[in-house]
């Protein structure tokens, strides 16, 4: 028996991730969505750890996984009304939602359908693959050379390739002017309160 | 690691396997990974099951003589060291309780969550580096997968708060996540500071690069690296949340926080995995910044032990390091508990005003000022080969100098020397001349 144990394992996480995408649409409650949500993009990061991309898996738990769905659960716990509260789907937004799901579907399908050639996996490309570490790759053409492209002889088209440091740089001070935006805006408001007037604040809340 | 466990499992299981099935698996076969994935397996379970042991014992002798008391003295016969073993026993036949109105899934998944965070976070970490290092899963990107996966156990502490139905787990669930994920920032760039002087997220890489004496180590690096060490260690505390930043499990305020509502072996699942990620920071600030598996005095080579002697000598020098790094983990999870009943907890704003007014502006402040000592200073910002993957995969060449980006005028001249060029020289070849323009 000689099976092609990547294959196992993509088809394994592969349909975990589907399996807890589906759970996540048909479960009501709103935190057991979000638990399936992190399974499936969890399931999703080993796909990318499976394909040798360990920055971009990597990359996957801590945003995804790690900083979007704590913030998810916050937002569900900090605005919940009730103890356990439960989402009723409506007839009209299932319209919606498969309309959305179904065009995306048939992009996809379409794409997938457009393949010229299906080819099983070739081990000797699979492995050099996963040899290759990405990381460094990435890190230098964000700072600006193009270490895949280096075999382009004309000088001028070698010019041009100067990689991604611009792009990189304003994402940086995009994500600067963001941070201190926020620290602006959730800073403590304490002007013109009276002696004597307590400060209002979120104390009351539960 | 795996090709080479997997080598020995063959060679160990290979009459086992011959007389159980009547045919020897050759090299590569699925039985040998298989079985070399659950040595691994085995290995990391035990270090943090058989390491919490050992720590909650550690934890009562430490706060007993910070206290002056003893502590436990009779079980066992001495020290009371089979103290967590009488506990476990007890905590096992205690009842699984659950509050009626709780959310039953997440209630009973909520520690093993925490668990498998804690876990696997050290498949990437490596505990030595001989002729292969000693990892279970040898990643370009160590550090980075790290401190992704030491964020996550706060979602099995938020699950645990949110599903027990009680308004003290609740608060403890909400205050951990609001102090994990502030914490996260200045843990961050305090861990980015030694990737910068390695030029590398590789801790097989950044642990090899401070062997020798302890003045290569990355704490005595500079005056910037030493002060960001002090600030991780804070950070480190606070994003495990030991005392004093153990806001989430205030006794005084919340009962027991986030876990008021378990008992019995889930509770303690809750415990492992917290001195799981104790002792994963620590091994981190080990590697990082305190050499890792180089000692304060390089014995292993002094008396010779390194693969240019031999294997057997050169497996010796590994397992030193090996015991080198866990002695400095279970000192720096030694320091935590010090810390812990030295130092009074602090209020949910004292914790939040340390992160952000103190640690995040002096952690960024060092950052800057370890990259600006390391250009101007040093020899510019280093650039090493991925063909260090495996460094001393030919036996002998532990440490080979790494091709520096010296950003001087020489460079481009030292880079066209290279004829024959690998994908991965020419990184640093272009390294060298994006630097030197």
């Amino acid at each position: 028996m000689d099976l092609y144990w990547p294959s196992v394992f993509f088809l394994l996480f592969a349909a975990l991730a589907c399996g807890f995408g589906l759970a996540v649409v048909f479960t009501s409650n709103v935190v057991h969505m979000a638990f399936y949500l992190i399974l499936s993009l969890g399931a999703t990061a080993g796909l990318f750890f499976l394909a040798g991309a360990d920055f971009v898996a990597a990359m996957q738990l801590l945003i995804y996984v790690g900083g979007t769905l704590v913030l998810l659960i916050f937002g569900v716990m900090l605005t919940a009304q009730g103890p356990f509260i439960s989402m009723r789907t409506r007839g009209g937004e299932w319209v919606l939602a498969a309309l959305v799901g179904g065009s995306l579907l048939a992009v996809l399908l379409q794409i997938a359908f457009s393949m010229p050639e299906w080819r099983g996996p070739s081990r000797e490309v699979a492995e050099q693959a996963v040899q290759r570490h990405t990381a460094t790759r990435l890190g230098m053409g964000l700072l600006g050379a193009r270490v895949d492209r280096l075999e382009e002889e004309d000088a001028e088209i070698r010019r041009g390739m100067s990689g991604y440091l611009l792009p990189f740089e304003i994402v940086s001070v995009h994500l600067l002017v963001v941070l201190i935006g926020a620290a602006y805006l959730a800073r403590a408001k304490r002007r013109g309160i009276p002696a004597g007037e307590a400060p209002r604040d979120g104390t009351t809340r539960g | 690691m795996a090709e080479f466990l997997n080598k020995a499992v063959d060679w160990l299981f290979g009459w086992l396997l011959q007389w159980l099935f009547g045919r020897s698996f050759g090299e590569g076969s699925w039985v040998g990974y298989f079985l070399a994935s659950l040595v691994h397996f085995a290995l990391i379970i035990n270090l943090v099951a058989v390491g919490a042991l050992v720590f909650i014992w550690m934890e009562r002798k430490v706060s007993g003589r910070i206290q002056d008391r003893l502590g436990p003295t009779r079980v066992g016969g001495k020290f009371g060291w089979l103290q967590t073993l009488a506990d476990g026993l007890k905590l096992i036949t205690k009842e699984d309780t659950m509050p009626g109105s709780a959310d039953r899934m997440l209630f009973k998944l909520a520690p093993y969550v925490s668990f498998c965070a804690a876990i696997a976070a050290f498949i990437a970490l490596p505990f030595s580096s001989g002729a292969v290092a000693w990892v279970a899963q040898h990643l370009n990107v160590a550090v980075f997968f790290i401190l992704a996966v030491l964020g996550l156990e706060v979602f099995g502490v938020i699950l645990a708060g949110y599903s027990s139905a009680s308004k003290w787990s609740l608060f403890g669930a909400m205050r951990e996540a609001a102090q994990v994920v502030s914490y996260e920032v200045p843990l961050g760039i305090c861990a980015v500071v030694p990737v910068l002087l390695a030029g590398s997220m590789d801790l097989v890489l950044i642990g090899n690069l401070q062997s020798g004496w302890f003045t290569n180590w990355y704490v005595l690096h500079d005056p910037f690296t030493f002060i960001i060490f002090f600030v991780y260690l804070t950070c480190a505390t606070a994003s495990v949340n030991r005392a004093p930043f153990d806001l989430a499990e205030a006794e005084s305020e919340l009962v027991a926080g986030f876990h008021t509502e378990y008992s019995g072996l889930r509770w303690s699942i809750f415990f492992m995995a917290e001195y799981g990620s104790m002792l994963t920071v620590s091994l981190l600030a080990s590697i990082l910044f305190l050499g890792g598996w180089n000692g304060p005095v390089p014995v292993a080579s002094l008396l010779g032990l390194s693969y240019e002697n031999g294997p057997v000598l050169g497996y010796l020098g590994a397992l030193l390091g090996f015991l080198n790094l866990l002695a400095k983990g279970f000192l720096g999870v030694t320091v935590m508990m010090w810390v812990r009943w030295t130092l009074p907890r602090l209020r949910i704003d004292q914790v939040m005003t340390t992160c952000l007014k103190y640690c995040t502006p002096i952690a960024a402040v060092m950052f800057l000022g370890a990259a600006l000592w390391q250009v101007n200073f040093l020899t510019g910002v280093r650039f090493p080969s991925p063909n260090h993957w495996f460094p001393a995969a030919q036996y002998g060449v532990v440490h080979e100098p790494l091709p520096e980006a010296v950003l001087s005028e020489d460079a481009p001249e030292q880079a066209s020397e290279r004829a024959a060029e690998s994908d991965e020289v020419a990184v640093a070849r272009v390294a060298r001349s994006v630097g030197g323009r």
